[in-house]
């Protein structure tokens, strides 16, 4: 039973950190309709530049705010420069898809060459310490990565629920014509959803570094399961970027330890679930199926 | 000077030409409509005036050249376009959609405006935490209409209401279309194939023909205009 529970707990933590990446996933599907392929290369490079920073001595905490700035602007400049120019993303989706592919390339080999091929160590934000809970021995820092969490989905909420920005980004996500229509600027709430998603990719490549070391293939992972967590919530939901990212973590944390053959499979779980989500539900748990009548 | 003045407009898709040198005005209050067959270019003049396509020529508003500027700065002046298919957003709520089409004000009455429009149209206060998409295509041109009014413009283009609607319902967009402006004395710019309701509906109409304007006068001239009543009312 503690094994279990020690199992659930590192899973918890896991499945935190890819609600966080899917979070960021999310704002971009919500206003443009596509996946960021370069999501994970974005909050690499940025959880670089967290270490940069904390690396010249500030603490750690405000080292992710400023990288979280950073990554805004990088997420903005990038947007900017290499994907409005494409075209509209609701006209030609696979040009701007492919432009995020060559991102994901391009960000990757621009941290080797800026940090060098070797990994960095950042240290965990909330400490190594662990705390005994039902017998079990958590580290702070997965709590800590679901506190940090639930108040980025809070944001996230209220951003989008609350504030006039949220409902203009919602307006871009589903009919980007009709929201210039009424006025709203659509390239710049485009490029404003790329810097939050950025900046919350951040978040989760700061919690993703010291465990598995800051390096510019890091993220990699993490932006499969991120992509695992939102098809299993549904590509539209914030909640279920939140709620998927849990049940991916759980998933590929318990399935290997019980289930013989998957050891060294890490992905595994998290693909068959993929596979079982497409089939059985293909718009996840909480996305929206698409409702018109003309 | 008119409110809108548009001259030599020609626009087009890619190389293909759809619009050859469009001049017609829209005063202040006025109910204008623009008859045409299908491809005759009344949703490219609406498009190009709004800012949707690029174009040549010039189009002024209240005197300021506006050509060539994005669809949401044009809106800003004043300038609402209710787009063919009605252009709702369907996965906002009705009241969101309302809400959205207020985005370029910054006044408090917002909110009292919704409420205006709901008590208006019963249909859209009985929906109003629905999904525009879950409605019905009436339904949903009511709400596009309401929208564009939330921009408090001074100008509504509207492309083709009566699309898609049946008769009855059609009337009943034009009946409260008619009782809308009256009160609150926008100008409007309609496009339609529809001709006898447009005509009933405008005061001046034109008549748009491959790409360019071939007649124009008092609705009730070019409702009892021989040519006209065999090519558009089917008399």
């Amino acid at each position: 039973m503690t094994d279990f529970l020690q199992v659930l707990a590192v899973g918890i933590g896991d499945g935190a950190i890819y609600a966080m990446l899917g979070l960021g996933l999310v704002v971009v599907f919500r206003t443009t309709g596509l996946l960021n392929f370069a999501a994970g290369e974005l909050a690499m490079f940025s959880t670089f530049i967290v270490w940069t920073i904390w690396d010249l001595g500030v603490p750690l905490l405000l080292a992710m705010l400023g990288g979280m700035v950073g990554g805004f602007l990088i997420g903005v400049l990038l947007q900017a420069v290499a994907v409005r120019p494409v075209g509209d993303p609701h006209e030609r989706p696979l040009a701007v898809v492919i432009v995020t592919i060559g991102l994901f390339i391009g960000v990757n080999g621009l941290a080797q060459l800026v940090w060098g091929t070797l990994d960095k160590d950042l240290p965990p934000l909330f400490g190594v310490d662990t705390v005994s809970i039902f017998g079990v021995d958590v580290a702070w820092q997965k709590i800590g990565a679901v506190v940090v969490l639930a108040i980025l989905a809070f944001v996230f909420y209220l951003l989008f629920q609350k504030t006039k920005l949220g409902l203009a980004m919602r307006a871009v996500a589903s009919n980007s014509e009709s929201a210039g229509l009424v006025g709203i600027p659509v390239p710049t709430v485009l490029m404003l959803g790329w810097g939050l998603a950025a900046a919350i990719g951040t978040v989760a490549g700061v919690f993703t570094a010291p465990g598995r070391g800051l390096g510019s293939n890091m993220m990699q992972l993490t932006l499969i399961f991120g992509f695992a967590a939102i098809t299993l919530g549904g590509f539209d939901s914030l909640i279920g970027a939140v709620v998927g990212g849990f049940i991916i973590g759980i998933f590929s944390s318990v399935v290997p330890q019980y289930v013989p053959g998957f050891e060294k499979m890490p992905l595994a779980p998290a693909f068959l679930l993929i596979l079982a989500v497409l089939l059985i539900r293909p718009t996840g748990l909480f996305g929206r199926k698409q409702v018109s009548r003309v | 000077m008119s409110l809108l003045e548009v001259k030599g407009l020609q626009a087009g898709y890619g190389i293909v030409e759809v619009l050859f040198g469009i001049d017609l005005e829209v005063d202040a209050g006025e109910l204008v409509v623009v008859l045409g067959a299908n491809g005759a270019g009344k949703t490219t003049t609406l498009r190009a005036i709004s800012g949707m396509i690029p174009s040549r020529g010039v189009v002024t508003f209240d005197g300021e050249a506006i050509l060539g500027k994005r669809a949401d700065v044009i809106v800003r002046k004043g300038i609402a376009h209710v787009p063919q298919g009605r252009g709702t957003i369907t996965d906002l709520t009705v009241e969101e959609n309302l809400r959205i089409g207020a985005f370029s004000r910054k006044d408090a009455d917002i909110d009292e405006d919704i409420d205006r429009w709901f008590t208006m149209f019963r249909r859209l206060g009985e929906r109003r935490d629905q999904t525009a998409g879950s409605m019905s295509g009436g339904e949903q041109q009511m709400l596009a209409i309401a929208r564009a009014f939330m921009s408090k413009p001074r100008l509504i283009l509207l492309d083709e209401p009566s699309l898609g609607l049946a008769p009855l319902v059609t009337n009943e967009v034009f009946d409260r279309l008619r009782d809308i402006t009256n009160e609150t004395g926008v100008a409007v710019l309609l496009v339609e194939q529809n001709a006898n309701l447009a005509l009933d509906f405008a005061a001046r109409a034109y008549v748009l023909e491959a790409g360019a304007i071939v007649a124009s006068g008092a609705a009730s001239d070019l409702q009892h205009d021989e040519t006209i009543q065999k090519a558009y009312l089917g008399l």
